[in-house]
Parts: C-alpha cells; structure tokens; sequence
C-alpha cells in the first residue's frame, strides 16, 4: 500500500486577492513504501508548496493527503503525529541548530514526542552513526562544527525521531563535490538500515540519477510526471525545455542518437555509460 | 597584457580570541592574474580559497608577503577606498548583500558613499541595471526577486562602481540551474564586452570549463594552474583532492584507462561526442 497519496491535491496562495496564485494544481500521487524518490522541478514550480502538505504544515484547498491510506486532517487534532510520521528536512538546517551540544540537539525531537531518556540517547547514537559523526563530538557545541558537520547534525535531528517518510529539502545546496557525496551516502546508508522511504528535492538530475528509484517532477503547479528513474531519464530533453539540469552525459548520448550511433538506453551515469560504449565496441571487433 | 592582480608568497593565519595565530590557512601563494582575464579557483571546502579571495579587495590582508592589486598595495590602509573600488566581490547568499528596499537605490548605494553627483549616478545605474538584464526591475523591491536576479543586482553594484576587475565568492551554490545560467552568462559578458578581469570561486566544474584558465587549491597550496583543458586531464589528482572532473572529462579517462585511444583533455560535450564517433570508426548503430 501507498505510504503517502495525494487526491485532487491543490493550494492557492492569498485565495480571493488580487496576487491569487495557484501553487499546486490537481495533483495525485501515490508513493510506495521503502523507495528513495528524487523530487525536482524549477524554482516555482510547487514542488516546495507540494511538499509542505506531506506533514500538513500547509492545509490543501482542496484535495486530501493521505498518509498510509488516512486523510491526515480528518481529525486537526493529530496533526503532530503527522508530524513526528513524516520528517521535513529544510534547506540549509543547520541555520536552525540552536542546542549547546550536538547530543543534545539532535535529542530535540526525539524529546518532543515524549520518549524515555534511555530510547532518546539510543536513536541519538544510532543515528549519528548512520549519518557519521563520531560519538566524542556529540558533548560539542553544535557551533564548533564545520559547515557540513552542522548540517549532518541537524539531518540527524528528524532521522533520529524515526519517521516514515523523511524529506530533505535540496540536502547537498551549497557543499563541495566531497560534501555532496558524504551526505548522500549517509542518507543512503540510512536508507538501506531503516528501510523507511525517502524524498530528496533536488534541482540537478546529476545528484539524484545515481540513487533514486523513482523521480517526481512538477512544473507550473502540475504533476508533470512520477516513474522509474530510467523512464524519466528517457524524457531528458523535455526535462531540459523545462529548465532542470540534465547530467552531462545523458546529453551527449541524446547528441550521439541523433548523429547516428543509438545505443538504445538511458544513460545517466558515467559508469554505465562507459560500459555500454565497450561493450558495443567489442561487439563490434573495435 | 599587465598583471592586474599580483600576490607575492601570500601567507595567511586567523587569530584566535587571544590575538595568537591559528594554523596557517594560506601557505605561500604565488599568483598573477593579467588584465581581462577569467580565472576560476576551485577546491574542496576549508582549502583556503575564500581566505585567499577577501586578500584581493583587502577584507583581509596577509600575514606575510604581499598582494598588490591594479598596482595598490592591499595592506596600504589609506589607499581602500581606491582599491575597492577597483576589486569588487560578490558573495554566496545573496540575502546577505543586499541593502535596500528598492532595487535602483541597492545599485546605487557604493555610489552614494562614493559621493558621485547624481547625474552621473542616475546614468551608472541605469547602465548597469542594463549590463545585467535587469532594467525593468529597478523600482521592484528586491524582496519579490529571485536568487539569480538578486545575484544580478548585487553585480550590478559592483559595476557602477566602474570596477577593473569582480571577486565572485561561489555565486551560484545557492541558486537553481536557470538562476546559474542567468549569473554566469552576466559574468561572462561582463569579462566579455567591459574587459573586466574576473575571479570566480566555485564548485561547479561546468562552470571553471568556461573560463580561460584554472587555479586548483589544496590545503592552502595552489596545486594546479592552467587552461581547464590542462588541469582537468589531472583526472586522479583531482579526485584525490575531493573534486570532481566534467562527466564527458571522466568518461574519456575511464575510456583512456579500458585501454581506448581517446583524447585525455575532452571537457566538452561536442569533443566527447566527435571523441566517440571516432571510436567506432564513423560506424553507425542502430537500437533496433
């Protein structure tokens, strides 16, 4: 069954004024339990808006939000538990450390849902190991750390209270090419541990090819598709038209199609890509 | 052409909050970088880049040895004025830089504090405002723009200041694809067309592919400085060092590596393309 589904879902933002905008714009989903989803789409598009409905910090005007087949605003007086069921992760979270130690900032949410001291410091390991801190930092000020440090510190904070669904906002924005991998790996390594489901917002197809199982694009408010990563990759020049990046290498093998040497796959990674070209290579006595 | 920007065994060290010097960030940089030219800095995070950055416009001056730049000496207090108007910076956030409620008055701020009469001022702004696409917004509030439009205004404040030479410290790690491609074609054409010498921080591999010449850093050492064609056949130092090489660079060495012969500078998507035509001989190949 669907871990989270939305039916009809819509937002208009400043509904009957004059600035009226339509955010999200009749969208239905259904998102299977377990999978790491890659959720892209242009600056605008809604998939910020969309996302925000996902733990109810924005109410549908119209549509509903299921979350494992409940609407989650059938009873307005649970909507903390949806909250603690699905974990938001926004942009740059490390602007919202605010603890004296790591230990203790991480505990946060855990803290909010009310567990027992002996539970807290158990997922506060357990999850500062998935994301690689080592425990002698977790007595630190959170305000010591470097940059990437903080952010792990403050990814670990949702992970730790043990949600669902976790969605991470753009998780590697503004990191160097060691940081953006180091973070996805983490987040991968606690993807495989938990086997909870993941969302990851991205604008860069490149970041997200390697790991996702399946990808969300929305543009102009609209659901503009949701499938398997290849099959979406098959789709990378339309993608492009509607200004998300493509990895480099999906674009020379659309160039090489056109001028005559159709390799016959979606190619999105450069490993992949170098296999298949020896492979045809030797096929060929080359 | 003369050197615009000349930093002479630059050593840097912070100080601690007893006035000690930390460890030493900069490590004896040696560079010199010609009028009008497009260089890119690249390195992992904490490699001393952005340190080295702030020595060119004086918000930082060096511990030892020495930056000169369109012949002023950075660590020559009563000459900053003067020299900051000649390097301007852009930084990361554009949150951060900007000042005002009112786009044209953001722009025209450093022109404000530089006393320029107003009729000069109103003509700078505009042509600066025009520089970077973004006349028609002058009266918007910044707060209703994008990042890369605010990104945009932000340059556009350098500009009026009439700068020889713009420090971007990663300006567009926080912007999405279409804001990047807005920044980055303004810079280019600021190099472009007003000969203005550029030095951009990045992460962007892509973007460091466009410039005329490449700067590595590790650890507080420059470690490669050459055309992005010369360093980023440097495929297994720069991985080494945590960066990344263009997807067409590292198919081609990984090609190179099988055993293929196939050129090792290809940072291109049309090189790549020509590159693996030529493997298969001009041969075609069908899916079906």
């Amino acid at each position: 069954m669907a871990v989270l589904e939305t039916q009809e879902l819509t937002y208009i933002y400043s509904a009957g004024s004059p600035f009226e905008k339509v955010a999200v714009d009749h969208v239905n989903l259904k998102i299977d339990a377990g999978q790491i989803i890659g959720v892209m789409g242009h600056t605008g598009s809604g998939k910020s808006t969309l996302i925000q409905h996902f733990n109810g910090l924005l109410k549908p005007s119209s549509g509903r939000v299921l979350l494992d087949g409940r609407d989650i605003w059938e009873d307005k007086n649970k909507i903390r538990d949806v909250r603690f069921q699905v974990g938001l992760v926004f942009q740059y979270p490390e602007y919202q450390i605010f603890e004296e130690t790591v230990y203790k900032d991480i505990a946060y949410g855990c803290r909010n849902m009310g567990l027992d001291e002996s539970e807290i410091k158990l997922r506060v390991i357990e999850t500062a190991c998935d994301i690689g801190l080592k425990e002698e930092i977790l007595e630190r000020s959170p305000f010591e750390l470097s940059g990437g440090q903080k952010r792990r510190v403050a990814i670990a904070g949702v992970m730790a209270m043990r949600p669902k669904v976790l969605i991470l906002d753009e998780p590697t924005a503004g990191l160097d090419p060691a940081g953006r991998d180091k973070i996805i790996t983490h987040i991968k390594n606690y993807h495989r541990r938990t086997k909870n489901t993941v969302l990851i917002v991205s604008h860069s197809m490149e970041d997200i090819a390697g790991f996702a199982d399946k990808i969300l694009v929305m543009n102009k408010a609209r659901l503009f598709c949701f499938d398997d990563t290849v099959k979406v990759f098959g789709r990378s020049e339309e993608i492009s038209e509607i200004g998300l990046d493509v990895p480099q290498i999906t674009k020379v093998f659309t160039k090489l199609k056109k001028q005559g040497l159709d390799f016959g796959k979606e190619v999105y990674t450069v490993g992949y890509a170098k296999d298949l070209i020896i492979k045809y290579l030797r096929e060929r006595g080359l | 052409m003369k050197n615009i920007i000349e930093i002479e065994n630059l050593h840097f060290s912070y100080r601690d909050d007893t006035g000690n010097l930390s460890a030493e960030v900069l490590k004896g940089i040696n560079l010199n970088i010609k009028e009008g030219e497009f260089v890119a800095v690249l390195g992992h995070n904490g490699c001393g880049k952005s340190t080295l950055a702030k020595h060119i416009n004086a918000i930082l001056v060096p511990t030892d040895g020495k930056v000169i730049v369109n012949g002023i000496d950075t660590s020559d207090d009563s000459r900053i004025f003067e020299l900051r108007q000649c390097a301007g910076m852009v930084f990361q956030n554009p949150d951060n830089q900007i000042v005002s409620s009112v786009v044209e008055e953001d722009v025209a701020f450093a022109l404000e504090n530089l006393g320029v009469p107003y009729e000069e001022m109103r003509r700078r702004v505009d042509d600066s405002l025009k520089a970077v696409n973004m006349y028609e917004y002058r009266l918007h509030s910044p707060a209703q723009l994008s990042g890369g439009q605010k990104q945009r205004i932000a340059i556009a404040g350098i500009i009026a200041m009439q700068p020889r030479c713009i420090i971007l410290d990663e300006p567009t790690a926080m912007l999405d694809p279409q804001g990047r491609k807005e920044v980055m074609s303004t810079i280019r054409q600021m190099n472009r067309e007003k000969n203005i010498t550029i030095v951009l921080i990045t992460h962007y591999m892509d973007e460091a592919a466009q410039c005329d010449r490449v700067v590595v850093m590790d650890r507080g050492n420059i470690i490669l400085d050459d055309t992005p064609k010369g360093v980023f056949s440097h495929v297994q130092k720069l991985k080494e060092i945590g960066l990344d090489v263009p997807q067409v660079t590292e198919l081609a060495w990984e090609l190179k590596n099988a055993g293929y012969d196939i050129p090792d500078d290809i940072i291109t998507e049309e090189e790549c393309v020509e590159a693996i035509k030529k493997l298969f001989g001009g041969k075609t190949i069908g899916s079906s």
